[in-house]
């Protein structure tokens, strides 16, 4: 029971990744089933009508059934993966390791928090099994759509309130996580461990805790709110005068526009709580196998802390042309764009790091070079999205999929790959396969491309995001080739992951069994708990018989 | 080695379809649309330039750099050197940014003109309809209780207006060539989206909001109206078009009773 319940930093860790491990798998299926629904949709297909008889009777998907799978893939990868590997997951198991504490500063706060995220995660999938069937508002949830009731569409009733109280429970869980992390990096730091001697990842894991606390404790209320709107009758988000199915609607007074600024106010934050931590982790990674320090510490540490920042300033670049003023728009416009510069200055300073280096190419290292890859080439778009006047053609196109796709989604997740094949040696004691690793990081790094980039090209010819089929439009038509395209390097790219798995559960078992120090790294977390003399990136010394001096040795 | 071949040939796919354009925007049809593709373009060659010289760096370093059996150098970094791509990537980024403001401000911060031809757009799950106010100039008067889908009237125009005797609706969106558009747009249910790709416009449409906005179309033709903001289980099928008609045609087509 009390490894179950276990109040061990380290178990819960483990706890997370597993889970986030779970999530991943069933939101990339989903993303399967849609794709080849897209390419394929009055094909009867039999696994389709044993799972959903009704929503796919007779094998073929109905449009609400395919903007559920949409809905509670976003759902399901923001926030049970993204969310939750690099910062929940890595954090808890090497935030006290990297600053010599012994454990969380509050082991039973942080044991509650890992069960109340598998509860919101339980609630969230109970929604494909209530009347109606899981939501088809989107990961974003707008009201009125989201607000109105079984009226809106199958799965806008039971659905649409256990999706509210899913992502309610996960922000309680997340402002649990938040706090601890926040107390733990604050007070338990080891003697001479000061903040500018913290690894970059611990620095990551601090920013990002801070912009959860501020960024859930809006969701959640503004998720209440919707939640009020639905049962009790209050109109925060639904004007008057609104006439749906034929039926009068009895509220008034509501504004949709305050529930997205209420939504993205998280939103984007959202997006840095998922990259930070996979920025910190490769910052490090790039110096352990170039075996030389991280360029620029100190400039990484303000660039990031600018990020977290900006972060919550730019919540508006969503809304360019929902109807809010345009005034406004041009401001969040230019908070936007400058935010790209502290992201340029790490893009630099990776590269600095590099250069002069005595590059080891282990699968972590590949990951990371390709997560330099993918930040690039999604950071580009996202200057393009960051313009309204541009944005004024590619809202709500795939072009934007594309972009976040390759951002948010696999840079992130590359980041979580790289985290893994490091981190690996420390949690299970074994090695990765360091074949079988480079093998899937090649198929995955080329596979992503060929998903993303023809999204790009589907937005430029202006189609359209979160349709189940594209037959009533002339143009669309045209672009299938793109989306046949698309669809069988999703399926390439999805098979690919199934020799990470073979790869995880055989050398839990079977691996090479691992040195304490595999990697001749310098933070505590190898070397075991000391004093720390100096920062933690001395890799190259001159001088040293070594190549590398431990933050507990001195320089 | 290998991971530096693999970025480079990435590189020069993505750059090759890029430049390629076998998958592009429609041709535009009004000043706005020449100006949007003028700035995109400039945005697209600058990424361009960014993005190749970012990944061959990249796969350059890796080579380079790759361990010989040499000790690595012992650098934390430079100051000079962060000051000035700090700077650069500034004026780089913000400059872009000013160089496009003129698109957004043409569509949103002009006035209409005054012989605007005034359409008011109403969205509902999941069809599109649009009223025209007639030759007197004035829309009717309008009911929610009124509103009828079965019998016409998604408006709910008030018969007994006069002015709704004039008053014209339609399913599809009818305008004029080269005359200035100022569409009211408004929704009944649920958040839609107005969208043309051929005017590089897109507007969502809110309910509980009427929302302005302007345009002009330069060639006759026919173009699809994709409903943009997901609005329920038909969003996929919430389609309509804009007629383009010269001048004469569409005189004759206001004129033509119901």
């Amino acid at each position: 029971m009390s490894r179950i319940f276990s109040r061990d930093h380290t178990v819960i860790g483990k706890q997370y990744f597993f889970l986030a491990l779970f999530a991943a798998f069933a939101g990339m299926l989903m993303s399967l089933i849609m794709r080849y629904h897209l390419i394929y949709p009055d094909k009867k297909v039999g696994l389709f009508a044993a799972l959903w008889p009704s929503a796919a009777a007779g094998g073929i998907m109905t449009p609400e059934l395919y903007l559920s799978l949409m809905t509670m893939h976003g759902t399901i990868m923001v926030f049970f993966v993204l969310t939750t590997v690099p910062q929940s997951g890595f954090g808890n198991y090497f935030l006290p390791l990297q600053i010599g504490a012994e454990d969380m500063a509050f082991p039973t706060l942080n044991m509650l928090s890992f069960w109340t995220t598998l509860l919101s995660l339980l609630t969230l999938l109970a929604a494909f099994f209530v009347e109606g069937g899981a939501p088809l508002s989107g990961w974003t949830a707008y009201p009125p759509l989201s607000a109105l009731g079984a009226i809106a569409g199958p799965g806008q009733g039971a659905g649409q309130n256990l999706w509210i109280l899913s992502i309610a429970i996960f922000c309680i869980a997340s402002l649990m996580g938040a706090i601890n992390f926040i107390v733990t990096i604050l007070d338990m730091r080891t003697t001479g461990m000061s903040l500018m001697r913290l690894p970059l990842t611990c620095w990551a894991w601090f920013l990002t805790a801070i912009l959860s606390l501020f960024g859930f404790a809006v969701l959640l209320a503004a998720g209440l709110l919707l939640l009020l709107d639905r049962v009790a009758g209050t109109s925060f988000f639904i004007p008057g005068g609104l006439l749906v199915s034929d039926q009068v609607i009895n509220h008034k007074g509501g504004s949709p526009l305050l529930w997205q600024h209420l939504f993205w106010f998280f939103g984007h934050p959202e997006v840095y709580i998922a990259i930070l931590p996979g920025m910190g982790l490769i910052s490090t990674v790039l110096s352990v196998f170039s075996r030389k320090p991280v360029f620029g510490y100190r400039a990484m540490v303000y660039a990031m802390c600018a990020i977290g920042f900006l972060g919550y300033l730019v919540w508006g670049h969503h809304m360019f042309i929902s109807g809010m003023s345009p005034y406004s728009a041009i401001a969040f416009s230019v908070l936007t764009i400058i935010i790209g510069v502290p992201s340029a200055i790490k893009t630099f300073n990776w590269l600095g790091t590099l250069w002069g280096g005595k590059i080891r190419l282990t699968t972590s290292m590949l990951f990371a070079i390709g997560f330099v890859s993918l930040f690039v080439t999604g950071g580009l778009s996202g200057l393009v999205l960051g313009q309204p006047a541009l944005d004024l053609y590619f809202h709500d196109t795939y072009f934007v999929v594309g972009h976040f796709h390759i951002i948010m989604g696999v840079a992130a997740v590359f980041g979580i790959f790289s985290g893994t094949f490091y981190w690996f040696p420390k949690m299970f004691g074994r090695m990765l396969n360091e074949s079988l690793g480079k093998l899937h990081f090649y198929l995955t790094y080329v596979g992503v491309f060929m998903i993303f980039i023809p999204m790009h090209f589907l937005g430029f010819a202006g189609n359209p995001r979160r349709y189940p089929d594209f037959k009533e439009f002339t143009f669309m038509e045209k672009l299938m080739p793109l989306h046949v395209f698309t669809t069988h390097a999703a399926f390439f790219t999805a098979a690919v992951q199934l020799l990470f798995l073979f790869n995880l559960f055989w050398s839990m078992k079977r691996g090479i069994v691992a040195a304490a120090n595999p990697w001749n790294a310098t933070t505590l977390e190898w070397t075991g708990p000391g004093e720390v003399h100096h920062g933690p990136y001395e890799y190259g010394v001159p001088g040293r018989e070594n190549d590398f001096v431990p933050q507990t040795e001195k320089a | 080695m290998p991971i530096a071949i693999l970025v480079w040939l990435v590189t020069a796919a993505v750059t090759y379809f890029f430049a390629a354009q076998y998958w592009w925007f429609p041709p535009p049809i009004n000043q706005h649309g020449l100006a949007y593709d003028e700035h995109f373009h400039r945005m697209l060659v600058v990424s361009g330039v960014i993005f190749i010289l970012a990944q061959v760096a990249l796969g350059w370093l890796v080579v380079r750099f790759r361990d010989d059996g040499k000790r690595s150098t012992y650098s934390h970094g430079s100051n000079k050197l962060e000051l000035l791509w700090t700077s650069a990537t500034a004026v780089l980024f913000i400059g872009l940014l000013m160089l496009g403001q003129h698109v957004w401000a043409d569509v949103h911060l002009a006035k209409a003109a005054p012989n605007a031809l005034r359409i008011e757009v109403l969205a509902k799950q999941f069809a599109w309809s649009f009223r025209y106010a007639g030759p007197d100039g004035k829309f009717a008067r309008t009911d929610m209780k009124l509103m009828n889908d079965a019998s016409g009237n998604p408006f709910g125009i008030d018969a007994k207006d006069p002015a709704s005797r004039d008053d014209k609706t339609a399913g599809a969106l009818r305008v004029p060539v080269g005359v200035p558009i100022e569409l009211i747009l408004r929704s009944r249910d649920v958040i839609h989206n107005f969208f043309v790709r051929e005017l590089r416009i897109k507007q969502d449409v809110v309910p509980g909001m009427e929302i302005p906005l302007l345009f002009q179309a330069d060639k006759a033709g026919e173009y699809e109206i994709p409903c943009s903001e997901l609005c329920g289980l038909g969003h996929h099928q919430m389609r309509s078009r804009l007629i383009v008609m010269e001048r004469a045609d569409f005189d004759r087509w206001v004129r033509e009773s119901e």
